[in-house]
């Protein structure tokens, strides 16, 4: 569409006409913000708990236990060193051996959010498929924050109207 | 031909004053745009619609996707 409207412009006079090729879209699942009536909704992205312990896959079960529960955490994120996620670490992972490294304890590629989805949607998915917990990330995979089911159904019965489907 | 940009270059483009259009459907802008953009749909592009605008001033439109 914008394709078609870049030219439509061009036709019109318009001498500099640029095309954000990914466009909303991309902005969006970048967690960067924007205006309308939906901005002022709940989504993934805001509900998100930037504060999650994340830890590295050379790092061991016992001290990333440690660290997290210290933290009144009882999950962790593993991440790259761009913060990009690569698995996560709920209450079983964080009681497996405490030798044990992260990268063969935590759950490998775990399903993310994008930080737009509406969060009485992300509240109905968790609950159909009893998640706990899910990561949201940016579109290239950093990690935004954990999102916990209790604050997304908590968050979602203060707005029934999150009508846009996006999982 | 218009040039393609991604979300870097839209930000550097913006901050030196290039206008934002998007071209979805009015609806579809109320429910989330990108800030400051302004909403003229595609269907509705025509010389009565952008008469005001300055043909000479960067802009840069956008919709959903890629697609």
């Amino acid at each position: 569409m914008a394709p078609r409207a870049a030219a439509r412009l061009e036709l019109l006079g318009f001498t500099k006409v640029f095309h954000y090729h990914a466009g909303k879209l991309d902005w969006m699942a970048a967690g960067l913000p924007t205006e309308g009536e939906n901005a002022k909704r709940p989504r993934a992205g805001t509900v998100a708990r930037n504060d999650v312990p994340v830890c590295a896959l050379t790092d061991r079960v016992g001290q990333v236990r440690d660290r997290a529960r210290a933290a009144g955490w009882d999950a962790a994120v593993a991440v790259n060193d761009d913060h990009v996620v690569l698995g996560l670490l709920r209450s079983a992972e964080l009681d497996k051996d405490a030798d044990q490294p992260i990268e063969e304890a935590m759950r490998p590629g775990p399903s993310t959010f994008r930080p737009y989805v509406p969060i009485k949607e992300m509240a109905d998915y968790m609950t159909q498929h009893k998640l706990e917990s899910s990561p949201v990330t940016t579109s290239d995979g950093k990690l935004v924050g954990l999102l916990l089911r209790s604050d997304a159904v908590a968050q979602a019965e203060g707005c029934p109207d999150c009508v846009r489907k996006m999982i | 031909m218009a040039t393609v940009i991604d979300r870097d270059q839209l930000q550097d483009l913006v901050a030196q004053g290039a206008l934002l259009v998007e071209v979805l459907k009015a609806e579809e802008y109320q429910e989330d745009h990108l800030p400051g953009a302004l909403s003229i749909p595609l269907a509705q592009i025509d010389r009565e619609t952008v008469k005001s605008l300055d043909q000479e001033h960067p802009m840069i439109v956008y919709c959903w996707d890629a697609a």
